[in-house]
């Protein structure tokens, strides 16, 4: 991988930083006068999803991550790893349980995923931002009542429990906000 | 993309033009005259940590016009200023950019502490604020604790690592570093604080000589604002062969960097034998002073196209 020096960190740029990949968040210039610069660094360990402030000399260099986002499709879990495959190269990868965190609860077959490879192997995967799926367990709730005032809980295919209007019922497909976990509206079948 | 458009607002360019009328007003009242000294030159500077922008086949962009009106003043020209573009190699960020403008004025027969007092003749009343005077020495040991001219050098360099400084800085790196990260913040917002006395080896084109405790310190001044940084003033060195010694133990400090040697401005050293008589100048940064008038917070908010968008 090329090496970067601290006038090139940009917001994004994926580097390595004892011995872990990071993703610079901000880079200060700091210089006094006549003295020494430095470069106050903010960035994202992406292994522990930490935010480390570090300072450089300015001028000082380090090497790049072979970090890259792909968008993958999900095709299936078999209870230890969760399996991805490249919809253009058909190459699949296989993301374990500690890649996955939340992302895993609302992971449907098929749905295209951002699947962020270091090294070539899977280091996160993001979910789509919106996901339909079908609720497998609700209470019955009262059949007119549309304004949705409080809901109640409901538990989806995947495993994820979103609270839904009272007039949601078992066996309906909704569309939910991966960001914030929310219910966003039925999708009539 | 709307980056064809000034990243500064109208009204931060025209505080510019109001800025820059009112200080040609204060020199003019006082008979200093405005020069204008070449922006591209065939020799850069030998500060260690100031990185020309080589222009190939012509020399350098100035980092500032310090030599040039020196040579004005040798030749006779009596108090000058001038209001002019500067290049600095690699530094951008909020307080920065690689091309920024300077004030810097001379005054043949000023002291330093006449200097001071006219820099505050002008900011003061643009700013509305008080000044106050304190030394390096007792500015950086109220802030860290450590008496930055008699410390020992693993002592400063331990305080600056439990400052947040990477490993590995020599002596003055740690200096620079604690001055900019601790004791630039602690400094009295609403004052225009004048830092007098730096140390000796920050002297750069200062005059030194030894305070009370036979420390040597430079005949240097800062001046800061709301935590900004925004004007450093010298009572010049006037003789070629300290000036020569300074440019040779720059270079020896650039290659241990790894830095290429700059070679000395054949001019400026020839103007010095000529002859510059006593004199002080200070070079003022117009637009830290411009972030400061209008509260901006970066310096893209006073410069309407900034490197990134130039």
């Amino acid at each position: 991988m090329a090496s970067y020096s601290t006038n090139e960190f940009k917001s994004g740029l994926k580097v390595m930083f004892e011995g872990d990949p990071c993703s610079i968040l901000e880079n200060e210039f700091v210089k006094p006068g006549k003295g020494q610069a430095f470069n106050r660094v903010r960035m994202r360990n992406l292994k522990s999803g930490k935010v480390w402030e570090r300072t450089f000399k300015s001028g000082e260099s380090l090497e790049g991550a072979d970090v890259m986002d792909v968008t993958m499709q999900y095709l299936y879990s078999d209870g230890e790893f969760w399996h991805f495959m490249d919809p253009t190269s058909f190459e699949q990868k296989a993301a374990d349980s500690a890649a996955l965190g939340d992302s895993k609860q609302w992971l449907k077959e098929e749905d295209l995923c951002e699947v962020t490879l270091y090294n070539g192997e899977p280091l996160s995967v993001s979910p789509p931002n919106f996901v339909e799926l079908e609720i497998v367990e609700t209470d019955p709730g009262l059949k007119g009542d549309t304004a949705g005032t409080g809901g109640k809980p409901a538990t989806l295919s995947t495993g994820a429990v979103v609270r839904v209007p009272l007039f949601v019922q078992t066996g309906e497909v909704v569309k939910v906000d991966t960001r914030t976990g929310e219910y966003v509206g039925r999708i009539k079948g | 993309m709307n980056d064809w458009s000034p990243s500064a607002t109208l009204e931060a360019v025209k505080a510019r033009a109001d800025l820059l009328r009112t200080v040609r007003a204060f020199f003019d009242e006082r008979a200093v005259m405005e020069v204008r000294t070449p922006h591209l030159a065939a020799h850069g500077v030998t500060d260690e940590h100031i990185d020309g922008i080589e222009v190939p086949g012509y020399g350098w962009l100035q980092s500032s016009p310090e030599y040039h009106m020196k040579r004005l003043l040798a030749a006779g020209s009596g108090p000058i200023y001038q209001i002019a573009p500067a290049f600095r190699h690699g530094e951008a960020g909020g307080r920065h950019n690689p091309e920024f403008t300077l004030l810097e004025w001379y005054r043949p027969g000023f002291d330093l502490a006449a200097l001071v007092q006219e820099c505050v003749e002008l900011l003061a009343p643009i700013l509305g604020a008080a000044p106050r005077s304190v030394t390096f020495r007792a500015l950086f040991a109220d802030a860290t604790g450590e008496d930055p001219l008699s410390a020992r050098a693993d002592t400063l360099v331990a305080r600056a690592e439990a400052a947040g400084a990477p490993a590995g800085l020599d002596y003055r790196q740690a200096v620079d570093f604690l001055m900019a990260t601790v004791v630039e913040p602690s400094l009295d917002r609403d004052a225009l604080t004048v830092v007098t006395d730096f140390p000796g080896w920050a002297a750069a084109l200062a005059q030194t000589r030894e305070d009370d405790d036979g420390a040597l310190v430079a005949r240097r001044f800062e001046i800061y604002h709301r935590h900004l940084e925004l004007a450093n003033g010298y009572q010049e060195l006037t003789d070629a062969d300290e000036q020569q010694r300074r440019f040779d133990a720059d270079n020896a400090r650039r290659r241990a960097a790894g830095k290429p040697a700059m070679p000395a401005d054949r001019y400026l050293l020839a103007a010095l034998q000529a002859g510059l008589a006593p004199c002080s100048g200070v070079a003022l940064g117009i637009e830290r002073l411009q972030m400061v008038l209008t509260g901006a917070t970066r310096i893209e908010q006073v410069l309407p196209f900034p490197i990134q968008r130039a």
